[in-house]
């Protein structure tokens, strides 16, 4: 090969050349990264929120390809409830409540005792979203955003319900880190046809949701509770249940879905 | 074009193709190619990736003390993977969570330092721009021959596009879903590096060494 330099010569080699060389290197290279971070940052946040929407269409059902995400969001109603009681709040405006940013806020969020946190949610806000979609004035579906551990990290979806706040419509997780082509079956589509139908809670109330171990036996006396989970993946499977169990129970969204259960008898 | 230049340009696409020839860069040739679309994008994602880290050590590479420089070409190639990464998610927001850690992973892909380690620190820049430039195309065109194999023949697609029509929907074809599947990665790339070898016999390795006759007086 022509035009190969001769070797370095021994005056690249001093200790202060060194440091001065990594110095420069370090400094140019952070300007970059920082200045590619910051410049894209207003159109990563923009693509988050249209995932999210995007999101929500899809566990409600209403996405549709050829469609704007942002019109077709307009049908959904974005609403806040007080978790404790379980009733809406009409003084907070649900476009702009953040509850993961309110969480960590010392008024605005509350410790997750930790004999219940089986999530490790750790914090939560003290008021939740809930997202209603409606179909001639009447509450057609009820979607309630979920998040907790699986065996990597913290997974975040929506669950849709039947206005009965029982039935389950559809799952979705849009942000996980579970193992890819394992853990990540919990955003397939294949799944989260195993969820339709499923009920949350038995006759008495009790919350019986579950994630089982590889398939639901046909003689399984719970099959209505109860959704196929993945062998090799059961860990991540643990986490959805637990999840599950957190938010729609008592210290999550229970009290809101009761006074649901409460309208409909 | 000076020969030169052009030969740092087109030597990796086939005659010393990093994947083919040099066997790197399989681990993500084996993730990303179950479709063609983020096969593109990781293609031209390590396309910039190696040229420009190459350009980049190429124009230090006579004030680089040697005692540091493979930390400092780790550190350009990690800087240019942020960029390119960040990017995808701004501008390619679906694909990259397709890709995943997968575009991350440029990082340690064994084409970018192989080259600014053997080729940039020892020529000038425009040549190494090129040399990086037609590693990215080598390593290109193993990946879109090895994603439009598995799309076509696992899904019955090309891009989405429906080429085989699916017995599901009411087609002829049956699709082999072993082709999405990372081992079949591994055979399509087999029958890729045994047909070039076929077709440029002077790129078939000699074996390291040969079983011979034992004789009674080696065994002790």
């Amino acid at each position: 090969m022509p035009d190969v330099d001769k070797d370095r010569g021994s005056k690249t080699e001093t200790v202060a050349r060194t440091l001065l060389v990594a110095f420069f290197v370090s400094l140019a290279c952070s300007s970059l990264v920082a200045s590619a971070a910051v410049l894209l940052q207003p159109r990563q946040i923009a693509n988050a929120i249209l995932d999210v929407r995007r999101n929500i269409l899809e566990v409600a059902g209403l996405l549709q390809p050829e469609r704007d995400v942002n019109e077709l969001y307009e049908s959904i109603e974005p609403r806040v409830v007080d978790l404790e009681t379980g009733t809406y709040v009409q003084d907070v405006d649900p476009e702009t409540f953040d509850p993961l940013e309110a969480a960590k806020d010392p008024e605005l969020g509350v410790e997750v005792p930790a004999d219940i946190d089986v999530a490790r949610v750790r914090r939560r806000a003290k008021l939740g979203l809930v997202y209603l979609v409606r179909r001639d004035g009447e509450v057609a579906t009820i979607i309630l955003p979920v998040s907790g551990y699986g065996l990597w990290s913290t997974m975040y979806g929506f669950i849709a319900l039947e206005p009965d706040g029982n039935s389950v419509v559809d799952v979705t997780f849009y942000e996980h880190g579970e193992t890819p082509g394992l853990g990540d079956f919990i955003a397939k589509p294949g799944w989260r046809a195993f969820w339709r139908g499923k009920r949350l809670f038995d006759e008495s109330g009790v919350l019986r949701i579950e994630v089982v171990k590889g398939r639901v036996s046909v003689d399984d006396p719970l099959a209505d509770y109860h959704v196929d989970g993945v062998s090799g993946a059961t860990l991540t499977g643990n986490g959805v249940t637990k999840t599950m169990q957190y938010w729609l129970g008592d210290h999550g969204y229970g009290p809101y879905l009761r006074n649901i259960h409460g309208e409909g008898t | 074009m000076s020969s030169t230049a052009k030969r740092a340009l087109l030597d990796p696409v086939v005659d010393n193709n990093p994947v083919t020839l040099h066997v790197l860069g399989i681990c993500s040739a084996l993730a990303v190619t179950t479709s063609l679309l983020p096969s593109l994008y990781m293609c031209v994602a390590l396309t910039v990736v190696a040229a420009c880290a190459n350009a980049a050590v190429s124009l230090i590479r006579h004030v680089l003390p040697s005692s540091i420089r493979i930390i400092v070409q780790m550190t350009i190639i990690a800087s240019l993977v942020i960029v390119v990464d960040e990017s995808l998610k701004a501008f390619a927001f679906e694909t990259s969570r397709e890709l995943s850690v997968f575009v991350g992973l440029i990082i340690t892909n064994c084409i970018v330092l192989g080259r600014t380690e053997s080729f940039a620190s020892k020529n000038p820049v425009g040549l190494s721009f090129l040399d990086g430039v037609g590693n990215g195309l080598g390593y290109s065109v193993i990946l879109i021959l090895v994603a439009s194999a598995r799309e076509l023949f696992g899904a019955g697609t090309l891009l989405g596009y429906t080429i085989l029509p699916n017995v599901a929907e009411g087609g002829w074809y049956n699709p082999n879903g072993m082709m999405l599947l990372p081992p079949s990665a591994f055979f399509v790339i087999g029958l890729i590096i045994w047909a070039v070898r076929t077709w440029k016999a002077e790129q078939v390795e000699r074996p390291e060494f040969r079983i011979h006759e034992v004789h009674r007086t080696e065994v002790l």
